[in-house]
């Protein structure tokens, strides 16, 4: 599908600017969930698609927001190439612009960086109606503020993203996934040691008292890796299957929690904070920084006592999150009030999916 | 006059009242060493110059000039190469220098938490014996500081693999011109809310002042092989270029010289470069042992097939660091070429590095000034360095125009105005080329959003509208316009 609904799109926002509608905008709808439940008029960007550009050499890839992640997926596939942020794309219904707006990132991401990492430049459309560009298709660009990577995680309250730039990197020419049946702590000390020796890690996983590590390399340096550092090699039938499970965030633990009457948390803390809500069932991304805990506790308060976040993340939750309280942990009054003053900027009369992320935005 | 000394005593008073004496400078020959930044050819001198020492004093300085409605401008080490710490003559400099210390090395968490005037390569310095350093490395690093390299989201020789400024970093301790003191970031990989670390970073000193920097470090790799290779074209060298990266391989820094910068480079520090090669690339490699000898062989097959008429490799790690020492001399090199030069910083498409180079080979004939390159070809980031001489009337505005020219050709191609050194007083015109009027008022409605006095370096980085539209009909001395009372659109 190739469609270019810019100016519709335009016109559309400059009207709602106009008579102070506000907009909930929709894409591929994989990550409904991923916030509060606003009304408004539906915009939908989803018809606007199409990759624009993707020259391999350059490790550049330009689509409209509305491109499925999977047909991006497949084009970079035939280069050899992949985004390195590794995206979830849940249902397989994701699209680059709403990857991009709420900014989540998969086992790569300690590695090889997060999705905001990988944003070069954005086309927009603020709150005014104006079509704006920020970045561009080139890896350095200090021209200007850094208003491209601002809008990766604001959710289009400050601007409804139309075309991305991103980095793309070549894959690795090999991988092999490990496993090792250590307590957690030791687990996570031996993971830092090796990475400060330098071996060549690019995800971790701690489940079910186990640790599981990929390694992507050359052939060779696989090889002496695994020499190196020993560990079970997983015989899965596709032996990257748990780090797709896990970037699509259909692995098992994640679908437990469809009946559950606990919350899933997604908690971020500094990755060498220690074993935390042990009595809950839980998994652990990116060497100890992402924690996904099941709770009926509200996690905020450790996270924060922990220096990270916690978000109530309602993935597969059928029922609405309006009345499961705060999705997002409370911003500083300073900060909520530099926040709003922002999203003043790009959206005076508050038309962008307002009360998304916060009440206030 | 007069009014403008009471004026001056006036405010000397009020800061003494929360700055010891030592920390205020208003005598002009106290002044004179922050008349300017690395891009010597704009000076002014400050109103005045105050050092702090400590985060209250900050605030106070913050808050006096907030009540005077005095224009701040931040400075770190003064290295930057646009202009962007330019003091501004009826305002106050704050320089940094005295917030030089390392607070915490984190080594779990392989962070670092440091003050805002620690020089970049003593991070690394003090983080060496764990196995980790900084990864950006802007060729000023011995002296340029970590609060400079955030304002200007400082790049270096590796940021094809190892990202930017932006990528590394994790936190920022900053104050508003309000006062207000805001933590952006965290210690965890991601943070609540919209992506500040991002806005910061670059920013130029315009949103707020940084106080304290927590850096990401990274495992030293355990393998480093440089490669120097040689083209009979620049042309060809720069298509070499492509095809490394199309290849699948990232190599940690790849750079392009030409004619000019090898014989300058040879010239100056003996560093056994091929002479008539009319470009090299230098190529390293770094990672696991095996995976190092992989690419390098794979690399090396690479060159071959694009035309490469010579490689090298490096047999040793003193080869090494000698294939790097005539890189890194290249500017002072150059520098004795000619009695001044004039470093550029286009970023442009990597397929496009053949074609711009011979259109700024064109206008180099043009303009009679001779251009060296000399730069981060993996990132597409050229460094073209007009030479000329500055006793010569009118040979800098000539320059100027050249340089001018140069970031428009590369904002055509695809690129930007600048990659690395940022927007400052420089190329503040071109911005007018990059953005338009909406974009810029963007820009200016999200300054408002942290400044809304314009108080922080004003008339750095962003141009104002009647900027543009005059851009083209004249020239900027020193930061002012003539007659600025007079509205123009």
């Amino acid at each position: 599908m190739n469609n270019d609904l810019s100016d519709n799109l335009v016109e559309q926002i400059t009207r709602a600017y106009g008579k102070k509608t506000p907009l909930v905008i929709i894409s591929g709808g994989s990550k409904s969930f991923y916030g509060n439940v606003i009304e408004g008029t539906a915009l939908n960007v989803k018809q606007h698609s199409g990759i624009i550009e993707y020259r391999p050499s350059e490790l550049v890839l330009t689509a409209r927001s509305g491109t499925k992640l999977s047909d991006i997926e497949n084009e970079l596939s035939k280069n050899n190439q992949m985004l390195a942020f590794e995206p979830p794309s849940h249902n397989r219904a994701a699209t680059l612009g709403g990857s991009i707006a709420c900014g989540l990132s998969g086992p790569r991401r300690p590695f090889a960086g997060a999705a905001r990492d990988f944003v070069l430049g954005t086309t927009i459309i603020n709150g005014k109606g104006e079509l704006l560009k920020f970045g561009g298709q080139v890896m350095k660009n200090v021209a200007g503020y850094d208003a491209s990577r601002l809008m990766v995680g604001a959710q289009g309250t400050l601007g409804v993203l139309i075309d991305i730039s991103v980095k793309v990197l070549p894959k690795p020419e090999s991988e092999l996934t490990l496993c090792f049946d250590k307590p957690f702590d030791d687990a996570h000390r031996t993971l830092r040691n090796w990475i400060i020796q330098g071996q060549p890690i690019s995800a971790s996983c701690y489940y079910e008292k186990r640790l599981f590590i990929r390694l992507s390399s050359t052939a060779n340096s696989v090889k002496q890796a695994h020499q190196t550092i020993g560990g079970d090699i997983q015989h899965d039938k596709n032996s990257d299957e748990l780090w797709k499970q896990l970037q699509h965030q259909d692995h098992k633990f994640f679908k437990h929690n469809n009946d559950d009457p606990r919350d899933l948390w997604r908690v971020s803390v500094p990755p060498a904070t220690p074993a935390i809500a042990t009595e809950c069932p839980q998994l652990t991304e990116w060497n100890g920084a992402l924690r996904w805990i099941s709770s009926n506790e509200d996690m905020f308060e450790l996270a924060r006592q922990f220096d990270g976040h916690a978000t109530r993340y309602t993935l597969n939750k059928k029922t609405g999150n309006d009345s499961t309280g705060d999705i997002f942990q409370t911003l500083p009054a300073g900060m909520l009030a530099l926040h709003r003053r922002i999203k003043q900027s790009f959206d005076p009369a508050n038309i962008l999916n307002p009360g998304r992320i916060y009440n206030e935005l | 006059m007069k009014e403008n000394k009471d004026r001056l005593s006036a405010l000397v008073a009020q800061l003494s009242t929360c700055l010891p004496a030592e920390c205020i400078l208003h005598e002009a020959e106290n002044l004179a060493p922050y008349e300017c930044d690395g891009l010597s050819a704009y000076r002014c001198l400050p109103m005045l110059v105050v050092i702090p020492e400590n985060i209250e004093q900050i605030i106070s300085v913050i808050k006096i000039c907030s009540e005077n409605k005095l224009p701040l401008v931040a400075r770190g080490a003064g290295t930057g190469l646009s202009g962007g710490a330019l003091p501004l003559e009826d305002g106050v400099l704050l320089s940094l220098a005295k917030f030089n210390r390392i607070l915490d090395i984190d080594i779990n968490n392989q962070t670092a938490r440091v003050q805002p005037g620690v020089r970049n390569l003593a991070i690394s310095e003090a983080v060496s014996k764990h196995g980790l350093y900084y990864a950006p490395d802007p060729s000023s690093q011995i002296a340029c500081s970590i609060g400079g390299n955030v304002a200007e989201n400082a790049g270096g020789v590796h940021c094809l693999k190892y990202g930017l400024t932006v990528h590394n970093i994790q936190k920022l301790e900053i104050i508003t011109m309000q006062g207000e003191q805001l933590t952006i970031g965290s210690n965890a990989l991601d943070s609540p809310g919209y992506d500040l670390l991002a806005l910061m970073t670059g920013s130029e000193g315009l949103l707020g002042i940084i106080t304290e920097v927590t850096v990401k470090l990274l495992a030293r790799p355990s393998s480093a092989k440089a490669l120097l290779v040689s083209f009979d074209d620049v042309a060809t060298a720069g298509q070499a270029v492509s095809n490394i990266i199309a290849d699948g391989i990232i190599p940690a820094g790849l750079e392009l010289m030409d004619n000019a910068a090898i014989r300058a480079a040879d010239d100056f520090i003996n560093a056994g470069y091929p002479r008539d090669a009319a470009a090299i690339l230098l190529c390293e490699i770094d990672g696991t042992d095996e995976e190092v000898n992989d690419q390098l062989k794979h690399t090396m097959d690479v060159l071959k097939q694009s035309g490469a008429t010579e490689i090298r490799v490096a047999k040793d790690e003193q080869e090494r660091i000698k294939f790097w020492a005539g890189r890194k001399a290249a500017f002072p090199a150059v520098g004795r070429l000619s009695p001044d030069y004039y470093c550029m910083d286009g970023t442009i498409p990597r397929y496009q590095i053949a074609n711009v180079l011979t259109r700024i080979g064109e206008l180099s004939d043009d303009y009679k000034l001779p251009i060296v390159n000399v730069f981060h070809a993996g990132d597409g980031n050229l460094h073209p360095l007009i030479l000329y001489d500055a006793n010569i009337e009118g040979e800098l505005e000539r320059t100027e125009e050249l340089g001018g020219k140069i970031l428009e050709i590369c904002v055509k191609a695809g690129g930007t105005i600048t990659g690395e050194h940022g927007v400052g007083i420089e190329k503040i015109n071109q911005m007018c080329v990059q953005f338009n009027s909406n974009e810029l008022q963007q820009f200016h409605a999200i300054k408002h959003a942290f400044d809304p006095d314009e108080l922080l370096n004003p008339g750095k980085n962003i141009p104002t509208l009647h900027r543009c539209a005059e851009f083209g009909a004249m020239h900027v001395h020193n930061g002012k316009l003539p007659h600025p009372e007079l509205e123009r659109f």
